[in-house]
C-alpha cells in the first residue's frame, strides 16, 4: 500500500501553497520551497515537528499530491512523537477492532448511516431526516484517520482494508457518512493509497441536502446567523463545503463571514490537548470562539462531534448556541433535538 | 432468655433469631467464610445499646457492632457467635455546626444520607466520603481508618473524628474529646486522646454510638484530570509533584487490565475544586506545570476526557467501582488495602502484577493518596464468582499472598481479615502487643466485644 | 410473564445497597427495608436468601415467605441498582415466588389472597356483580372502563371512580363497564401465581372478544400494567385520557384552592413510564408542589404486590404513613392516580391524624370542573 505521491510535482511547484497558506506555520515562498523539497525527497524537515496536523494542505495543494499524508508518513519514519507516548499508545488500543466487534456485523440492507464511534449521537439521528436508514457504528467501521494526528500512518494502513471489508459485510451498497473523516477515508484516503471501495459513499451534507430538497414543503426557514466550525477532515472533501452552503440556503441560515472559516478554518484544539499543548489549545480555541462571537451569529455550528465537545462549552459561554449541522436541519423541520450525549 | 431480654429492650420487630437473618448477617460480600450469629438486634438509642451490652455481659455472649457491612474483609462476621448489632437504625444527624465545620451524628448515619443532608441544608459544607457504596456508615468507616475524597488534604477519616460517645464493653456510657467537657464537639485536643482507644480496634473496645466528624468547605467548581504513564516507576514522583502543588483535592491512581486500552498504563486521577472558573483554571495550570517535564519528554500526558467520562469520574461515590464485582459475573470482590509509603508504588505495583500473573486471577489496582503523599492506600482488588468455590478460593489465596507481600514491603494491610490480623500481630512490636492486650482485657473483662479479632495470643 | 432463570443471576448481587436509596441517597427508598431495617428485607438480602434457598442452605419458612412477599415490586431497586442485571431484579423475585407457589410454599395471607382471587375474582372474597352501580353496561362502546379490584370494592376507591365517571360523562366519552367485571390478575402475576394469572387473563380475553372490546380505560395502574404488557390490548390509564381531554378542550376546568402534590404510583411510573400527564393536568388546575421523592424516585405507598391486602408493610413506620408525612410538608392535598395508593394513604392519614386531603386526580379535576 503506497501513497500516490509524486515528488516531481513538488519539485516543480510554483506556489508551495501547502506551506505558504498554512494556518499555523509562517513560511515564505523560498523557505517553503526548501522544506517542501526535503519532504518530497523524504528527508528530515523541521516542518515534520512543527506541523499541527490540521489537514489543510491536503486542500491547498493544487496538484492533489497529498502533502499532508506525506508529512505524516515521514513523521512516523523519523520517529517524531507529537503526543506523549502513553497517550498515543492508549489511543491506539482504544479503537482497535476486537473480534466481537467484527462478529457483531450482520446484513442491514442496501443503505446505512455510519455513526463511526459516536454512540452518544444515537438520539440525534433518531429523526425523520434519517428515517429508514439503519445505523452502523463501532470500532469495526472506524476509519482510524484520527491517527494522522499522532504520526501513525502505519496503523491506518494496517486497518484500512479490514474497515472497508467490514462495511462491505454489512451488505451496504450506499453508505452515508455522518462524519467528514469517514467520507474522507473512503474517498480521499482510499484513492491516495489505491484502495478499492466496493460501495458508494455519501457525505452527510449531500444526504441532508437531498432530503431537505425533497421535503422542502416541511421546512420552516430559521432566519438565523450561524458561525461554522469547519473541521480538519472536511479538508479531505472540500467540495462538500459548497453543499453546506446549499443546505444553509434551504433552511434559511446565514453562514456569517468570519476570519476562521472556509479555507482559513482553524482547529478545535482537542488534538493539542491530547498532545499536552494545553496553552496552545486554549489560545486557538479562544481565537476561534472570539471570532465566532464577534460575527454576530446566534449558533455555533459543528459537524464533527469532537469539535462539538471541544468547543461547545466555550462557545455557549460566549453567547452562542452550539449545535450540530444535522440538528440545525432538524430544527428547520420542526424537530427539537436534544444535546448530544445527554440522552 | 437472651432473646426475650433483647426483645424487651428494642421491641419484637427489631430483634431476630430467625434463620433468614442469621444467614444474611453471617457474612459480608467478601471471601471470608460465614459464621452465624445467634441474634441480630437493631437498637435505636444509646440507652438501648447500653442495655444490650449489659445483657451480653450477663450471659457472656459476644457483641459485634455493624454498620454497612461493606469492609469486605469479614470484620462484622461474629467469629464466636453471639449478637450482631446492626447500628443503622441510629440514623439521626444530631447537629451541624456550620461555622466550626463539624457534624454530630449517630453511629448508623450512612455516608449517602449525610452527603445528601449537607447538599440540601449546608451547600457550603461537605464530608470526605469513601468510595464505598452510600450505605456504608460514616462512623464505622472512620473507626476502621477509612479514607476518601478529602484524605489527600486532611488524612484518614479517623483523623477527622472530633469526638465520640461510646458505650464501654462493661456498659458505661462515656464521651471523649471536647464534648466530654463542653457542649461543642470541635476537637479531640487538648485532652488526653482517648478516642484512640476505639479507633482501629474493630469493635473490640466498645461501641461508638455518636460521632463528631469534621466537615470541609465545599467549592462550586470541581474538575478532574487524568495523567497517564506507562512506567510504574514514574508514579510516586508524579504523585509527589502533584501533592507538592497543594492544588489537588484528591489524588488516586488506578491500573487494570480492562478495558483493554487501560492495560499496562497507570492513571493518576487528580481532582481539583475551586470557587471560580479562574481559580479552577489556575489550579489546573499549576498541576500541568508540575508535570511538564514528563509531558515534554513524552513520557506522560493527560487523557482527553469527554463530558461523559468526566461525569463518571466526578460521581461521588463512583458507582462504577462497585461494578467491579461483576467482572466475573459472580457478584464478588475483595481487596487488600495496603497502607504504604508512596515511595513504594513501583515495588508494590510490580509485586501485585507478579501475584496476579502467578495465580491467574482477575485484578484491579486502585490507590488513594493520604495526606500530602504521607502514605497511600494501595488496594489490590480481586473479583470472584461467588457461585464458583474454586474461584473464591483463588481470590482468597491472592489476598493472602498480597497480605504477606505487603507486610514484607513494610506496609500494613488495612481493615485486615482475621487471618491477616494474625499476620500483623506476628510482626508487631512485643510491647505494642502487650499494650493492646492490656487495653482489651481492661476495658472488656468478659471478652464479649467482637472476640476473635485482634486476638493477641 | 415468563419465568426467568434466576439461578444465573442471584449470585451476581454484591449486596452493595445502592438499591436501598433514592438517587441522591437522601432517603431509604426501598419500602420493605424502610419498614423492617433488617438486611434481609431489601433486594440484596432477597437475592442472597433466594440463593440460599436454592442451594438448600435455608429451608422455606413462613418468615422466609413474608420476606419475599413484603417486596411490593415497586422497582425502586431496578432504578438504582448499578449492575447490568438491574432490569431483571424484580423478575427474579417474581420468578422465585412462582417457584414457591408451584411447591405450595406461600405465607398464610398470600394463600388467602390467591384463594379468594381464584374463587371470587377479587382478593377479599366478595361475591356478586361489582360494578352494577355504574349503570353503563358495555355495549360495544369506544372504551371498556375497567375499574380494577380496589376501585370496585374499596369505599374510598369507589368515590374516586364515581368522580371519574362524572368526568367522562361531562366530556362525552363513550364508555361502558362489565358489571360483572373480574380481576385482570396483575397482582396474581407479580405475586408469582402465574397459573391463576393466566386463567384470569384467558377468561377476560375471551370476554373481551365476545363483547368486542376494542380499547380499555382503567384508573388502576396495576390493571393498566397487565393490559398493556401482558394482555397486549389497547389500553389507556385515566390520567392519559383525561390529559388528552383537557388538552383538546373537551374538559373545561377551573382551578382548585390549596397546594397540591402528586404521588407517582409505581405501576404507572417506574413500571410504565407515565410521569408527566398527571403533572400537566395538575399544573393547569392547581399549584403543584413536588415532594423530594418524585417520578423515578417516588416512594411506594407499600400497597403493591398484594400488600394492600397482606399488610406486610403496615405499622407505625409504614411507607404510606411516611409518605403522607412527606406530603404534608409540601402540600395540603396529596393527589395520586391509583386506587391502591389512594386506599393506603387514606388509611395512613387517619392513623397519623395529619391535616392532609388524599384524593384521586379525577376528584380534583371534578372539583376544578365545578368551580
Amino acid at each position: 500500500m503506497n501513497l500516490k505521491f509524486d515528488p516531481d510535482r513538488c519539485f516543480s511547484c510554483d506556489s508551495y501553497a501547502c506551506l505558504t497558506k498554512c494556518q499555523y506555520l509562517n513560511y515564505d515562498f523560498e523557505s517553503a520551497r526548501e522544506e517542501r523539497i526535503k519532504i518530497a525527497k523524504g528527508e528530515y524537515s523541521k516542518v515534520l515537528e512543527e506541523c499541527k496536523t490540521c489537514y489543510s494542505c491536503e486542500e491547498y495543494c493544487p496538484y492533489d499530491n497529498h502533502p499532508f499524508y506525506r508529512i505524516v508518513e515521514l513523521q512516523e519514519e523519523y520517529g517524531i512523537n507529537l503526543a506523549p507516548k502513553p497517550i498515543a499508545k492508549q489511543l491506539l488500543k482504544m479503537y482497535a477492532p476486537r473480534e466481537k466487534d467484527i462478529a457483531s456485523i450482520t446484513g442491514v440492507g442496501e443503505k446505512a448511516l455510519s455513526l463511526c464511534l459516536f454512540p452518544d449521537l444515537k438520539d440525534n439521528v433518531r429523526s425523520k431526516l434519517f428515517e429508514g436508514l439503519p445505523v452502523i457504528m463501532g470500532r469495526q467501521v472506524f476509519c482510524n484517520l484520527v491517527y494522522l494526528h499522532f504520526a501513525n500512518m502505519s496503523v491506518i494502513k494496517e486497518r484500512a482494508q479490514q474497515t472497508i471489508e467490514n462495511v462491505r459485510k454489512y451488505g451496504v451498497e450506499e453508505l452515508v457518512c455522518f462524519h467528514d473523516e469517514c467520507y474522507g477515508f473512503f474517498n480521499s484516503y482510499a484513492k491516495a493509497y489505491g484502495l478499492e471501495v466496493p460501495f458508494k459513499t455519501v457525505h452527510l451534507y449531500e444526504y441532508l441536502y437531498n432530503w431537505l430538497k425533497e421535503h422542502e414543503d416541511s421546512i420552516r426557514k430559521l432566519n438565523v446567523k450561524v458561525a461554522y466550525q469547519r473541521n480538519c477532515s472536511n479538508r479531505l472533501s472540500p467540495e462538500t463545503d459548497r453543499v453546506l452552503d446549499d443546505i444553509f440556503e434551504l433552511i434559511g441560515v446565514e453562514r456569517v463571514e468570519r476570519e476562521y472559516d472556509r479555507e482559513n478554518g482553524i482547529c478545535c484544539g482537542a488534538v493539542f490537548k491530547m498532545w499536552g499543548e494545553d496553552e496552545f489549545a486554549d489560545e486557538i480555541q479562544k481565537k476561534n470562539v472570539d471570532d465566532m462571537a464577534k460575527s454576530g451569529a446566534r449558533f455555533a455550528v459543528f459537524n464533527c462531534p469532537m469539535c462539538y465537545v471541544a468547543l461547545a462549552e466555550r462557545s455557549a459561554k460566549a453567547g452562542l448556541m452550539p449545535i450540530l449541522v444535522s440538528d440545525l436541519c432538524r430544527l428547520a423541520v420542526g424537530e427539537m433535538p436534544r444535546l448530544p450525549g445527554r440522552g | 432468655m437472651v432473646y426475650e431480654e433483647l426483645k424487651a429492650i428494642v421491641g419484637e420487630e427489631y430483634v431476630s433469631k430467625e434463620p433468614e437473618e442469621l444467614h444474611i448477617y453471617s457474612s459480608d460480600p467478601g471471601t471470608m467464610p460465614a459464621t452465624e450469629p445467634d441474634y441480630v438486634v437493631m437498637p435505636k438509642t444509646t440507652e438501648e445499646v447500653q442495655k444490650i451490652v449489659v445483657v451480653a455481659n450477663k450471659h457472656k455472649i459476644p457483641i459485634v457492632p455493624m454498620g454497612g457491612a461493606l469492609a469486605l474483609s469479614g470484620l462484622v462476621r461474629p467469629l464466636k457467635g453471639g449478637i450482631v448489632m446492626d447500628m443503622k437504625r441510629m440514623d439521626s444527624i444530631l447537629e451541624v455546626n456550620e461555622k466550626a465545620r463539624y457534624a454530630v451524628i449517630e453511629a448508623g448515619v450512612t455516608e449517602g444520607m449525610l452527603k445528601a443532608y449537607l447538599e440540601r441544608n449546608y451547600p457550603n459544607l461537605r464530608l470526605s466520603t469513601p468510595d464505598a457504596p452510600p450505605i456504608a456508615t460514616v462512623t464505622a468507616n472512620a473507626l476502621i481508618h477509612g479514607s476518601g475524597r478529602l484524605s489527600q488534604m486532611y488524612g484518614f477519616h479517623s483523623e477527622m473524628v472530633t469526638g465520640m460517645e461510646v458505650v464501654l464493653p462493661t456498659g458505661e456510657i462515656c464521651r471523649v474529646g471536647s464534648c466530654s467537657i463542653s457542649p461543642y464537639w470541635f476537637s479531640r485536643s487538648p485532652l488526653p486522646d482517648l478516642a484512640g482507644l476505639f479507633i482501629g480496634w474493630f469493635g473490640r473496645t466498645g461501641i461508638v454510638t455518636k460521632l463528631g466528624i469534621k466537615l470541609f468547605p465545599k467549592h462550586r467548581y470541581r474538575d478532574v484530570m487524568i495523567f497517564v504513564t506507562e512506567n510504574p516507576s514514574y508514579v510516586s514522583d508524579v504523585i509527589w509533584r502533584v501533592a507538592h502543588t497543594e492544588m489537588a483535592e484528591d489524588i488516586t491512581v488506578w491500573a487494570q487490565p480492562r478495558p483493554e486500552w487501560a492495560e499496562g498504563f497507570q492513571h493518576t486521577t487528580i481532582y481539583i475544586t475551586a470557587d471560580s472558573e479562574e481559580e479552577l483554571k489556575f489550579k489546573e495550570r499549576i498541576i500541568r506545570n508540575a508535570l511538564r517535564d514528563y509531558i515534554k519528554q513524552k513520557e506522560g500526558g493527560f487523557l482527553y476526557l469527554t463530558p461523559g467520562m468526566k461525569a463518571t469520574f466526578l460521581q461521588e461515590p463512583m458507582s462504577q467501582l462497585v461494578r467491579f464485582a461483576d467482572v466475573r459475573k459472580g457478584g464478588g470482590f475483595e481487596y487488600v488495602g495496603a497502607i504504604l509509603p508512596v515511595d513504594l508504588f513501583d515495588k508494590a505495583y510490580r509485586k501485585g502484577l507478579e501475584i496476579v500473573e502467578k495465580l491467574g486471577v482477575d485484578w484491579a489496582f486502585s490507590v488513594r493518596i493520604i495526606g500530602r503523599s504521607h502514605c497511600m492506600m494501595f488496594a489490590y482488588a480481586y473479583p470472584f464468582n461467588r457461585a464458583d468455590d474454586e474461584d473464591v478460593e483463588k481470590a482468597r489465596k491472592a489476598l493472602h499472598e498480597t497480605n504477606l507481600a505487603v507486610l514484607e514491603m513494610g506496609g500494613i494491610p488495612w481493615k485486615a481479615e482475621e487471618p491477616a490480623q494474625q499476620l500483623i500481630l506476628e510482626r508487631m512490636d512485643e510491647g505494642a502487643k502487650i499494650l493492646m492486650k492490656r487495653v482489651m482485657d481492661l476495658l472488656d473483662p468478659h471478652g464479649i466485644m467482637n472476640p476473635g479479632n485482634w486476638e493477641v495470643k | 410473564m415468563e419465568k426467568i432463570n434466576y439461578a444465573e443471576i442471584v449470585h451476581r448481587c454484591f449486596r452493595c445497597g445502592y438499591c436501598k436509596f433514592s438517587s441522591d441517597y437522601s432517603a431509604i427508598n426501598c419500602p420493605s427495608y424502610a419498614v423492617y431495617r433488617f438486611e434481609t428485607y431489601f433486594s440484596g438480602g432477597r437475592m442472597w436468601l433466594i440463593r440460599a434457598w436454592m442451594n438448600e442452605e435455608l429451608e422455606w419458612s413462613e418468615h422466609f415467605g413474608e420476606i419475599m412477599y413484603s417486596c411490593s415490586t415497586c422497582r425502586n431497586c431496578v432504578e438504582h441498582c448499578v449492575f447490568k442485571f438491574n432490569e431483571q431484579l424484580v423478575d427474579v423475585f417474581i420468578s422465585a415466588r412462582s417457584d414457591m407457589v408451584e411447591k405450595g410454599l406461600v405465607p398464610k395471607k398470600v394463600g388467602e389472597f390467591f384463594n379468594n382471587l381464584a374463587k371470587f375474582g377479587n382478593p377479599w372474597g366478595y361475591s356478586g356483580k361489582r360494578l352494577e352501580w355504574v349503570e353503563k353496561e358495555y355495549e360495544g362502546n369506544e372504551f371498556l372502563l375497567h375499574a380494577g379490584c380496589v376501585a370496585a370494592y374499596d369505599e374510598r376507591g369507589k368515590v374516586a371512580l364515581k368522580a371519574l365517571v362524572e368526568l367522562l360523562d361531562a366530556a362525552g366519552v363513550d364508555y361502558g363497564v362489565f358489571s360483572d367485571e373480574r380481576c385482570e390478575g396483575n397482582e396474581a402475576m407479580v405475586m408469582g401465581e402465574f397459573g391463576l394469572f393466566e386463567h384470569l387473563m384467558e377468561e377476560n380475553k375471551r370476554k373481551f372478544e365476545e363483547r368486542r372490546v376494542k380499547r380499555v380505560l382503567t384508573p388502576d395502574p396495576h390493571s393498566f400494567n397487565a393490559f398493556k404488557n401482558y394482555y397486549g390490548v389497547d389500553v389507556k390509564h385515566h390520567t392519559q385520557l383525561l390529559w388528552e381531554l383537557v388538552k383538546n378542550g373537551e374538559l373545561k376546568l377551573g382551578r382548585v384552592e390549596g397546594k397540591v402534590t402528586y404521588h407517582d404510583p409505581c405501576f404507572l411510573g417506574r413500571w410504565n413510564g407515565v410521569y408527566e400527564e398527571p403533572r400537566k393536568i395538575l399544573s393547569r388546575i392547581a399549584s403543584l408542589y413536588e415532594m423530594p421523592r418524585n417520578r423515578k424516585n417516588s416512594f411506594c405507598c407499600g400497597g403493591g404486590s398484594g400488600n394492600f391486602y397482606t399488610d406486610y408493610l403496615g405499622g407505625k413506620e409504614s411507607p404510606a404513613r411516611v409518605r403522607v408525612r412527606e406530603a404534608g410538608e409540601v402540600a395540603d392535598i396529596l393527589v395520586t392516580s391509583c386506587p391502591a395508593c389512594l386506599m393506603m394513604f387514606d388509611n395512613a392519614v387517619r392513623d397519623e391524624g395529619v391535616e392532609l386531603e388524599v384524593r384521586d386526580i379525577s376528584e380534583v379535576m371534578l372539583e376544578a370542573m365545578k368551580s
